[in-house]
């Protein structure tokens, strides 16, 4: 039993059986061990592939020798405007180690820009409905020798509530229209800069997405689209990717867009938390000692100083891959590197799927993880990592372990706690949530002062979050949170709470009898289940 | 040398505003407009339009004209509540465009202040209690509508209201918004 339990389907794929040592899971901001069943089939990240020896060369090789059109010093002449829009603070995630990609990139562009008499540059993040990044934040993720050449007048955020600032662009036929930022529509070359983290990052929906306004955004992200999207890690089955790519053929029309996309490794920690990425089988005595000191010293710290501490932990990402050009041709390159990193082979549906819940997510940087936000982490993010079938069979259980407590970031997520202490007690539905309320949270003037002169996301961002996990809702049986310290969030979000895992265990075999097969996603992880 | 001595007094006033404003706005209002006593229309007139070009214009936040626009688009009706009087708010509310608005206003006698307040004197709940007459007479919901205040004075209106909201608050306003999940705005 042991023998066939341990046979390896892959690397990154190992079984649970008499002798295995309990595993790691995340859950806000702490680790816990648990022992697992017998036969849990416990999912890693793949093994990390080594970075780019020399980055500064790679981009500069990409900017030279672009897929589709001309590299891009000779599209430069003087005088003419230029507009670089890159993406926001969102991810990676947790943020990079400095110098970022994106400092890199920009630092080569802006001399090669000057160099051809090119003056009038602005650089702005491409933010969408997200919040703006604060200066701090700014700073860091571009150097402060760009900063200094471009802030405030010259880089700044993108403002989706800005309506001088807007202009559209053009319409699909089924009158979709497509709103873009002003000063990306109107210079004579649009560079975006893109770090391609996830599937769904990146392509068209860099510019489409990113530099768009709320009524061009809420076209695709609406309950039926994310419905449709089977998954939205899955950009072939992504009806969300479908309709993106309809208004990026837009945008390829009206503007002179040189893409450039990265492709980074999983190298999420550094060699003090890297053990958190590997086998618990496979620690060494040093690796058990550096997670029992982690775990003592975390013990002995508030939450907020917990959180705290995690996010000032720097990401160890690095590049595996840069291409330039035209947006489609670049994007194909750089998805396929990552499936690359990311993707594992797996061999059969799971009955029960459990998940931790880390205190990091792309909506949450240097803030709290909301209980929307671990809706979204766990049935959004967790439960789309998959492409071609869902790790988790239709009906199945997932157990995600998060305290779950009732926790809001006032000046980053104000709309987020009117939807969930307001609109959830009400409904669930998605359609319903959407067609009742959704414009009314977009359109209060409250919200949009908040995502304009301050750093609160959009009004209607707790929407989109909600929709996020509408294809997990439609597929989940029951959710079962572990660890909740409450009860009334988890019953809010429609969720079932247990006090630990055993229990939930417990209660999902109760639902889907005692020989059901358990996988469980060791977090913190990116990786795509690639199902046979 | 009369001017010298109302300035050190008023200066000298200020800590019992403080005092006062903390313990209670009614009675703030009662000291602070006793000031006034004495003093014509025509001259409180004059420096009204006076104060408003010197002092009120250039102090208005960017954020609050698009706060205004944003609300204007959305149909909604603005109404001004507040406990300054209606002299020097009235070349405010032509700037910012607004029409409907209710001030504190003071007493004449002869064309001379007696420095009390006319009532009703708009104070704290005094502007709950109008903000509802006002609604049912005018069949707004009160859920549907917003309410926006720097002063801790006027949590009674913040609570009867469906979207409430501070703007630039103090200490003890923002920790109250905080405690009621209250969205917290900075206009500068």
């Amino acid at each position: 039993m042991a023998l066939q339990l341990r046979r390896k389907t892959h690397e990154s794929v190992i079984y649970i059986d008499r002798d295995s040592a309990p595993r790691i899971m995340p859950s806000g901001e702490d680790f816990i061990l648990e022992d697992l069943p017998i036969g849990t089939r416990v999912i890693y990240p793949n093994p990390t592939i080594k970075g780019l020896p020399n980055r500064e060369a790679a981009i500069r090789y990409a900017l030279n020798h672009p897929l589709g059109c001309d590299p891009l010093f000779a599209q430069l002449e003087p005088g003419m405007r230029v507009t670089i829009a890159v993406d926001d603070i969102s991810l990676p995630l947790p943020p990079m180690a400095t110098p970022d990609i994106r400092q890199t990139i920009l630092e080569i562009v802006c001399d090669m820009l000057a160099g051809h008499g090119v003056d009038d540059v602005h650089i702005i993040i491409a933010n969408s409905l997200h919040r703006k990044m604060t200066e701090w934040e700014m700073k860091r993720m571009v150097g402060p020798r760009i900063f200094s050449d471009y802030y405030p007048d010259r880089y700044y955020n993108h403002d989706a509530e800005w309506a001088d600032g807007l202009i559209k662009i053009g319409e699909t036929r089924h009158k979709e229209p497509l709103v873009l930022n002003r000063r990306c529509a109107e210079s004579d070359l649009l560079i975006y800069v893109n770090i391609n983290f996830v599937p769904m990052d990146g392509g068209h929906k860099s510019v489409a997405v990113g530099l768009c306004d709320y009524e061009s955004l809420r076209m695709h992200h609406d309950p039926q689209t994310i419905r449709d999207s089977d998954s939205y890690m899955d950009p072939a089955r992504s009806a969300l990717n479908h309709k993106v790519i309809k208004l990026g053929k837009i945008v390829d029309e009206t503007l002179n867009v040189f893409h450039i996309e990265t492709a980074i490794n999983n190298r999420m920690y550094g060699a003090d938390m890297d053990f958190l990425l590997r086998n618990e089988d496979d620690f060494t005595a040093f690796d058990r000692m550096k997670f029992e000191a982690m775990r003592f010293t975390m013990s002995k710290l508030p939450r907020a100083a917990r959180r705290k501490l995690l996010h000032s932990r720097p990401s160890q990402y690095e590049m595996t891959a840069c291409y330039a050009g035209k947006t489609e041709l670049v994007h194909e390159k750089i998805v396929a590197k990552g499936f690359e990193q990311y993707a594992i082979p797996i061999r059969g549906q799971a009955d029960i799927l459990i998940t931790g819940i880390p205190d990091i997510s792309p909506y949450n940087v240097y803030s709290i993880l909301n209980p929307l936000l671990v809706q979204v982490m766990a049935l959004g993010y967790h439960f789309n990592f998959y492409r071609n079938k869902p790790l988790l069979k239709t009906g199945g259980v997932l157990i995600l372990h998060h305290p779950c407590y009732d926790d809001f970031d006032h000046q980053f997520h104000p709309s987020y706690i009117e939807f969930f202490h307001r609109l959830l007690p009400e409904t669930r539905d998605a359609f319903t949530l959407r067609e009742k309320y959704e414009r009314e949270f977009a359109n209060n003037p409250s919200y949009i002062e908040m995502y304009r002169r301050g750093n609160a996301y959009h009004g209607a961002h707790p929407f989109f979050m909600w929709y996020w996990g509408e294809n997990g809702r439609q597929h989940v049986g029951h959710v079962i949170a572990a660890g909740a310290e409450n009860a009334h969030v988890p019953a809010i979000l429609g969720w079932e709470r247990a006090d630990n895992l055993t229990e939930a265990i417990a209660m999902a075999r109760s639902y889907m009898g005692n020989s059901a097969e358990i996988t469980m996603l060791h977090q913190p992880m990116i990786g795509i289940a690639d199902m046979e | 040398m009369a001017s010298f001595k109302k300035s050190a007094t008023t200066f000298l006033s200020l800590p019992v505003f403080a005092v006062t404003d903390q313990y209670s706005r009614k009675v703030f209002n009662d000291l602070y407009f006793q000031r006034y006593k004495g003093q014509s229309e025509d001259r409180l007139r004059y420096f009204a339009q006076e104060l408003f070009e010197d002092v009120i214009k250039p102090a208005v936040f960017p954020g609050a004209y698009e706060l205004i626009d944003q609300s204007r688009k959305l149909g909604l009706r603005q109404v001004v509540i507040t406990g300054a009087l209606d002299l020097s708010v009235k070349p405010l509310m032509e700037h910012l465009g607004i029409t409907e608005y209710v001030t504190n206003r003071l007493e004449f006698v002869n064309g001379m202040a007696t420095g009390r307040l006319l009532p009703p004197v708009m104070a704290a709940a005094t502007k709950a209690s109008w903000i509802r007459t006002y609604t049912e007479r005018e069949g707004i919901s009160l859920s549907d509508s917003y309410a926006y205040t720097d002063s801790m004075s006027d949590l009674p209106m913040l609570s009867i209201v469906g979207h409430p909201a501070v703007i630039n608050p103090d200490m003890r306003l923002r920790q109250t918004a905080l405690h009621h999940d209250w969205p917290i705005l900075n206009l500068k």
